[in-house]
């Protein structure tokens, strides 16, 4: 009797990618843990305080205290809620924040999902945590988090163009809507055949959307703590919050993964001689990753918010012009000998 | 098994579309269209259609809903007075119905039924059908994908002329002129040694 291998048998396909999942929403959530440890320690030190250092070495262990301390609060529905859609809504901002991590790859073949599609897949599910937010705000039955969910509802369709647009440019560069494929066109040379440089202005618009979608400082007008106290999650304790805050450090860790395999490199070295290549692709991708969250919490650390207007005025004025022009620049680039800055 | 899904998600687009019309809230209307949207993209997924399911995903889920959950949000509607009108339209109604009932059947009737239900991965030969189809807008259907590009243009050019109020009495940043300003607009330096004197 010839022994069958483990990928031999007929359950293997389904193990093996309920396996990858785990693999890979784990380290995300242990990685949104501690995003919001590194957000108080680099913002506090920023700002010339220490940030939390009482619980565990250098409060290494505050975000276990947190999730304990946000698992164990009541669940407070407001009388006047919705009740079903208020307790839906967080689910529902949290599930997409979840879904698109199969689409990405982390390295040559190592995703979950190698899809044909992957770019379509991840900006049209990406786009889909804001009915979170806007359910929360109209289910929570107070202004407040009615006003933050307006804000959001706008502000997310005008920066989803900017947004689109921006990954048109990638795909006409890149030939193909496969992540996979689209980092193995940035091979080649070092960091300068990475697409931030032929598609710099794509690489800022797309950049600053993903802060835009993602909410945060200095476009976080749908919490707007000081205008409309905490926006859409006002009437949320204990998990129900717990998910949304997830939902939204999940994003941002997704908005710079995609960044990076967008436009810088993926999981190739800055350079392509020895020292540099040695180190492992994951390596490259998750510090690559880990410098643009840097970004985002100096760029909270460093603006004031936004007013509405200003941030309608940068979405609809300023970027969606800058990218159609930019996409007209590539379509030329590519129809003449310019099109070797691009492959 | 995709068989199965299929039937699953067809329960799920068919009784969310109903409910989309029968629910008493609207609120609750548009999120069952949204979840008729998602069955229909996953259907489109089934016949590996995968451009127009995201699509499909992208525009109407991501954008279209979201605008029209946001004004179903602002209304404060009466149910009682929307229900008044519902004998006097029913006919009118029925008529559209039928309309669209016999417009369907007459596709059902031409076209080979084994066309319509074939999976779209078949019609595009070992490419992804995101190219095939890039291909034949732009080929093929060139002159009518144009015509529909420009009708669009001016639609919302009209759209935008038609909402458009300039209110002069607003009081609105000049953003250019603001950027546009050096210091010595704004700082007059005085020596103050010279009028000591």
């Amino acid at each position: 009797m010839v022994l069958e291998t483990v990928e031999q048998q007929a359950w293997w396909p389904a193990v093996w990618s309920l396996l990858k999942i785990v693999m890979v929403l784990v380290p995300l959530l242990l990685g949104v843990a501690y995003l919001t440890l590194a957000e108080r320690k680099v913002i506090g030190y920023m700002q010339i305080r220490l940030g939390p250092n009482r619980v565990g070495f250098r409060g290494l262990l505050q975000p276990i205290a947190d999730a304990i301390k946000l698992m164990f609060k009541e669940v407070v529905v407001p009388s006047s809620a919705n009740r079903f859609l208020f307790l839906a809504a967080p689910v529902l901002a949290f599930v997409p924040a979840m879904l698109v991590w199969a689409a990405v790859p982390f390295g040559p073949g190592m995703a979950i999902s190698n899809m044909n599609a992957g770019l379509l897949y991840v900006l049209a599910v990406a786009g889909l945590g804001v009915y979170g937010i806007i359910v929360a705000g109209w289910a929570s039955n107070s202004k407040y988090a009615f006003l933050g969910a307006m804000r959001a509802a706008a502000q997310l369709v005008a920066y989803e163009i900017a947004m689109g647009f921006a990954l048109v440019g990638v795909l006409m560069a890149a030939q193909t809507l496969n992540l996979t494929r689209i980092v193995e066109a940035q091979a080649g040379g070092g960091f300068w055949s990475w697409y931030w440089l032929p598609l710099f202005p794509f690489f800022l618009v797309y950049f600053i959307s993903g802060v835009a979608e993602t909410n945060r400082a200095p476009f976080d007008v749908a919490e707007g703590e000081s205008e409309i106290v905490a926006g859409f999650h006002v009437e949320y304790s204990g998990m129900g919050f717990a998910l949304f805050f997830l939902a939204e450090y999940a994003n941002m860790i997704f908005v710079s993964v995609l960044t990076t395999v967008l436009f810088l490199g993926g999981w190739y070295p800055p350079f392509s001689f020895a020292p540099f290549t040695w180190i492992p692709g994951l390596v490259w991708l998750l510090l690559k990753t880990a410098f643009l969250l840097y970004v985002f919490l100096w760029i909270r650390a460093t603006f004031p918010r936004y007013r509405y207007d200003q941030i309608m005025r940068l979405g609809w004025k300023v970027f969606i012009p800058v990218t159609i022009v930019w996409i007209v620049a590539v379509g030329v680039a590519l129809e003449t000998p310019l099109r070797s800055l691009l492959r | 098994m995709t068989t199965v899904l299929f039937y699953v998600f067809s329960a799920i687009l068919l009784g969310s579309a109903v409910l989309v019309i029968t629910a008493r809230n609207p609120v609750y209307s548009a999120l069952y269209l949204v979840l008729a949207f998602f069955s229909a993209a996953a259907l489109f997924l089934l016949l590996g259609a995968e451009f127009l399911g995201l699509i499909l995903i992208l525009v109407y889920v991501g954008a279209v809903m979201v605008l029209f959950l946001f004004v179903v949000m602002m209304l404060d509607i009466n149910l009682a007075r929307l229900r008044e009108g519902f004998l006097r339209y029913l006919p009118l109604g029925l008529a559209v119905a039928l309309v669209g009932v016999l417009e369907l059947s007459a596709v059902f009737w031409t076209a080979p039924l084994g066309r319509l239900t074939a999976p779209a991965g078949s019609l595009s030969h070992g490419t992804s059908n995101t190219r095939a189809l890039g291909t034949l807008l732009y080929t093929h259907y060139l002159y009518p994908f144009e015509i529909a590009a420009t009708i669009l243009l001016v639609a919302i050019i009209a759209a935008i002329a038609l909402t458009l109020r300039r209110r002069p009495e607003t009081r609105t940043q000049a953003i250019g002129e603001q950027l546009a300003v050096q210091v010595r607009d704004r700082l007059r330096m005085v020596d103050l040694r010279e009028s000591g004197k």
